[in-house]
């Protein structure tokens, strides 16, 4: 595939801009990344990051409240957005005739969108079930995600619960919602990314139209997250009343994945050899061999690579019988590290994990909604959204002494593991 | 909050010297590109549709084989055939099996359900032939090695233990029974207790007497040409024959409506709202019409079901209307996660949306904005190899073809505002459902026995 074609500029406010154009399909994405995530929410107001995205969907000057799903939808369009440790992003998917629609919808948010009582109440009752939907109500909610930073981290902004804790968020004001925009929804501090079915010189005007009078603000110093390696091996236990089974998350610190971005690659081979496909090292191991665990995986970041800063986190999950103990699936993942370090990965082991990651990439390339989204984080973390196309060459660059290196530092760097550990249920949950 | 105490306040943020703006018009739609589609029956029976799509260098395979079964063993024996059919034959090992596909960038895994066993793959296209030479070899020779077998029933009944624990699986299962009472359709999670007694002869058994290709669909898209790549199949699936063909679940009963049962899962924070009534398949004529009056009712976001209970009150953070397709025929389900002090509420509601779209029916931009919504989001949701090769697989299933996806659109531009009326009318009303709740009776049994129509556990 011919690397696709790639325009990157800046407007007068400072807006950043990718437009890749690809008339495949009579389909664009529109996407703004915001660069501000969970990990810059204050302290008492956890999940605040993540209520304010739903408070983004609730109206602004030119659109009353539902007004922005129906215009979206109405047009044919599709939409959404996530909040990460280190961004936010907005985006949607429409037939090209609705490319300008998509660009006042958001140029209209990030000039001024509405900030009420009445929504912010409402949003919160939506995100409280939310929270009850994917954390309290299930089984393993909220791992390894929001229960393994604590162990592994001391500092708030990587430790917390980036969903929040009730109290947290009935605390939120509309205040609080206006700092929180003036300081970070700077069109300096965002990215927007156009794909798919457009002319360039037709978007850039239209998108000087609709954005070039929002206001020019500063972006926010960029504070860094860094904290000190852990010295010493933590621990913490977790009662879960609807898991029916013990389970256990590993937490490793890896290399800064903006400026170590080879150290980085190797950790995600690492993964790969470690736990993608049954002829990966643990689930050929601790699946099938010993036969410890229902199931295994690895992988670089909490929620999948390339979506935050440093620091970072290695993740090793699993769930297993009550029988086996933890100290039994510690010793064959130290084990099988151990291996990695004394004895690299053969030349096969990582033709594999490169040709995979290729056509994982393809795929993720095909959805015009990962495209878009992909473009835009990689511009707001690195600067360089062509990385999107050039990773299957960058991974297949990492050799096996550099795949033997990142699992000797996860071996010598002190660890984090949590564990889940079923419980009765508690019947005063009910009041929660 | 201290982060910036120079901030404007909400008010000045929200309005601009200039103030309101209007919405933009809708520019020119391009059409889409006819596909390339080769559709055809082989000699061993076996359909199969490929389209060019050569948007990336990769394909995307789905396999789907009927797989009904009345033996009360079926579900169980079919979910471990399903675990372990590309564990191994008499020339590839698991890890072989796994080592062949990784190299060629490729994948396989296989699901099943009461009605389908369904094969799901992709790989680069340069490794096409591979991809199917290892398929047609589990096909034929899936060996069902004793070890094998025997691990991952293991795992299996672990894996039940969680699915179980889920409040969403405890709520199909318990719907499924509202709905079809022991039909074979209600066995969509098997009984651990089952699981632990297949032996490996009996999921030889099932491969030998039901994987065949008699029935069944293969859809293959990506960056392939149709018509060769036809020929590469018949020479790669030529050893996967019988005379018999492969079994649809047995007929479904038409879903009728009734009281619904309430399911106590005490402690439980939240409550699962599932509603169902009888709709009609793709192949029906009023089945535009109706697809747009569930879109109104709770099958997008600026639906009023969604617009009501979550937007305006806040009880949910997901509620939505689907089709629940089964051969040619569907059911409507409406489901709800909502806190359980307003489980009632949001029950209360819900029915009203029910009763309204009937008698208030959409009016002209609702009828517009799920028109424009149905046309776009099939138009983006097939712009992929995965997301067009999974509309096609299910299509196909249904003895449709990908002329039926290209017309699609034109029907549904042609639905008017009197069809539309029609179908919310005929197709909501609120008698019509029937359905479960499942949540902690001591908190919402009592405004559930205010509302009535609903029955405690």
């Amino acid at each position: 595939m011919a690397a696709p074609e790639i325009h990157r500029y800046v407007t007068d406010n400072g807006l950043r801009v990718v437009l890749a154009p690809d008339t495949t399909s009579p389909v664009v994405g529109v996407s703004v990344h915001y660069d501000v995530g969970f990990r810059s929410e204050p302290e008492g107001r956890t999940g605040f990051a993540h209520l304010f995205e739903h408070l983004m969907f609730q109206g602004s000057e030119s659109l009353e409240k539902l007004a922005h799903f129906r215009h979206i939808q109405g047009s044919g369009g599709t939409f959404n957005g996530s909040t990460h440790p280190d961004y936010t992003d907005y985006f949607e998917v429409l037939p090209s005739a609705a490319l300008e629609r998509a660009l006042f919808l958001e140029a209209d948010r990030m000039r001024a969108p509405k900030l009420t009582e009445e929504n912010l109440a409402n949003q919160i009752d939506v995100v409280k079930e939310e929270i009850r939907l994917n954390v309290l109500n299930r089984p393993y909610g909220g791992f390894p995600w929001i229960l393994l930073p604590p162990v592994l981290y001391d500092t708030f902004p990587n430790a917390h619960n980036g969903y929040g804790d009730f109290v947290d968020l009935e605390q939120a004001s509309v205040d609080d919602c206006a700092e929180f925009f003036d300081t970070y929804y700077a069109p300096a501090n965002a990215v927007l990314t156009v794909a798919g079915d457009i002319d360039i010189e037709r978007t850039k005007q239209l998108i000087d139209k609709h954005f070039g009078d929002v206001p020019a603000r500063p972006a926010p110093p960029r504070r860094s997250f860094a904290e000190p390696l852990p010295t010493e091996d933590r621990h913490d236990t977790h009662q879960d009343p609807h898991a029916p089974l013990p389970a256990l998350a590993v937490g490793y610190r890896m290399p800064d994945p903006i400026n170590e971005l080879d150290g980085y690659l190797a950790n995600l081979v690492l993964a790969s050899v470690l736990a993608d496909g049954d002829g990966s090292r643990l689930q050929q191991r601790l699946v099938h061999t010993d036969a410890l665990v229902s199931d295994i995986s690895a992988g670089a970041g909490l929620f999948g690579p390339f979506e935050a800063r440093d620091p970072d986190t290695f993740a090793v999950t699993a769930i297993h019988p009550a029988e086996v103990s933890e100290q039994q699936v510690l010793e064959a993942l130290d084990d099988e590290l151990d291996k990695l370090v004394t004895t690299p990965p053969d030349a096969e082991e990582l033709a594999k994990v490169t040709a995979r990651w290729t056509a994982n990439l393809y795929a993720e390339h095909d959805r015009l909604v990962s495209r878009t989204l992909g473009y835009g984080s990689l511009e707001l973390l690195y600067g360089a959204p062509e990385l999107l196309f050039e990773l299957p060459e960058r991974i297949g660059a990492v050799t096996a002494d550099d795949v033997s290196a990142a699992a000797k530092a996860l071996r010598e760097g002190a660890r984090a593991v949590l564990t889940i550990e079923p419980s009765t249920p508690d019947q005063s949950e009910g009041a929660q | 909050m201290t982060v910036n105490a120079a901030h404007r306040s909400a008010e000045e943020i929200g309005r601009t010297p200039q103030g309101p703006r209007p919405l933009p018009e809708l520019g020119d739609q391009r059409k889409v590109a006819d596909l390339s589609v080769a559709d055809t029956e082989l000699g061993n029976g076996l359909r199969v549709l490929a389209v060019r799509k050569a948007t990336v260098p990769t394909v995307e395979l789905r396999l789907r084989i009927p797989f009904g079964g009345t033996d009360p063993m079926h579900s169980a024996r079919a979910e471990v055939l399903a675990e372990t059919l590309l564990t191994g034959t008499a020339s590839r090992d698991r890890v072989a099996i796994d080592t062949e596909l990784a190299l060629i960038g490729g994948e396989l895994g296989t699901v099943v359900d009461p009605e389908h066993l369904a094969i799901s793959g992709s790989a680069l296209s340069s490794g096409l032939p591979t991809l199917l030479d290892v398929l047609a070899d589990a096909l034929t020779g899936a060996a069902y090695a004793d070890t094998e077998v025997a691990r991952e029933r293991e795992r299996l009944v672990e894996r039940l233990a969680v699915a179980r624990t889920q409040p969403g699986v405890i709520a199909r299962e318990a719907l499924q029974r509202r709905r079809y009472g022991d039909h074979p359709t209600t066995r969509e999670v098997p009984q651990a207790e089952d699981v632990a007694q297949v032996t490996p002869e009996d999921v030889r058994a099932l491969h030998q007497a039901a994987v065949l290709p008699r029935g069944s669909v293969l859809v293959l898209v990506g960056d392939i040409d149709p018509d060769t790549v036809i020929d590469d199949v018949e020479r790669g699936l030529r050893g996967w024959s019988a005379d018999a063909a492969a079994t649809p679940l047995i007929e479904l009963p038409d879903v009728t409506g009734g009281d619904l049962h309430l399911i106590a899962r005490p402690g439980s924070v939240q409550s699962q709202l599932r509603l169902s009534a009888q709709a009609i398949g793709r192949t029906d004529p009023r089945y535009a019409a109706l697809q747009l009056a569930n879109l109104a009712y709770g099958g997008y976001f600026s639906s009023r079901l969604v617009e009501n209970i979550r937007e305006d009150k806040g009880y949910t953070y997901g509620a939505q209307s689907s089709f629940d397709f089964a051969g040619d025929s569907a059911t409507l389900v409406v489901q709800a996660d909502t806190a359980s002090e307003v489980t009632a509420a949001a029950l209360l509601e819900t029915r009203y949306e029910l009763a309204r779209l009937g008698l208030m029916p959409p009016t002209d931009a609702e009828l517009e904005s799920v028109r424009q919504y149905a046309i776009g989001s099939l138009l983006i949701s097939t712009s992929s190899q995965v997301g067009l090769a999974s509309q096609l697989a299910a299509l196909a299933s249904a003895g449709l073809d990908a002329d039926w996806l290209a017309t699609h659109p034109g029907r549904l531009a042609d639905v008017t505002a009197e069809q539309i009326a029609e179908a919310a009318l005929e197709f909501f009303a609120p008698t019509r459902f029937t359905g479960v709740v499942v949540g902690d009776p001591d908190v919402v049994g009592k405004g559930l026995s205010v509302l009535g129509g609903v029955v405690a556990p």
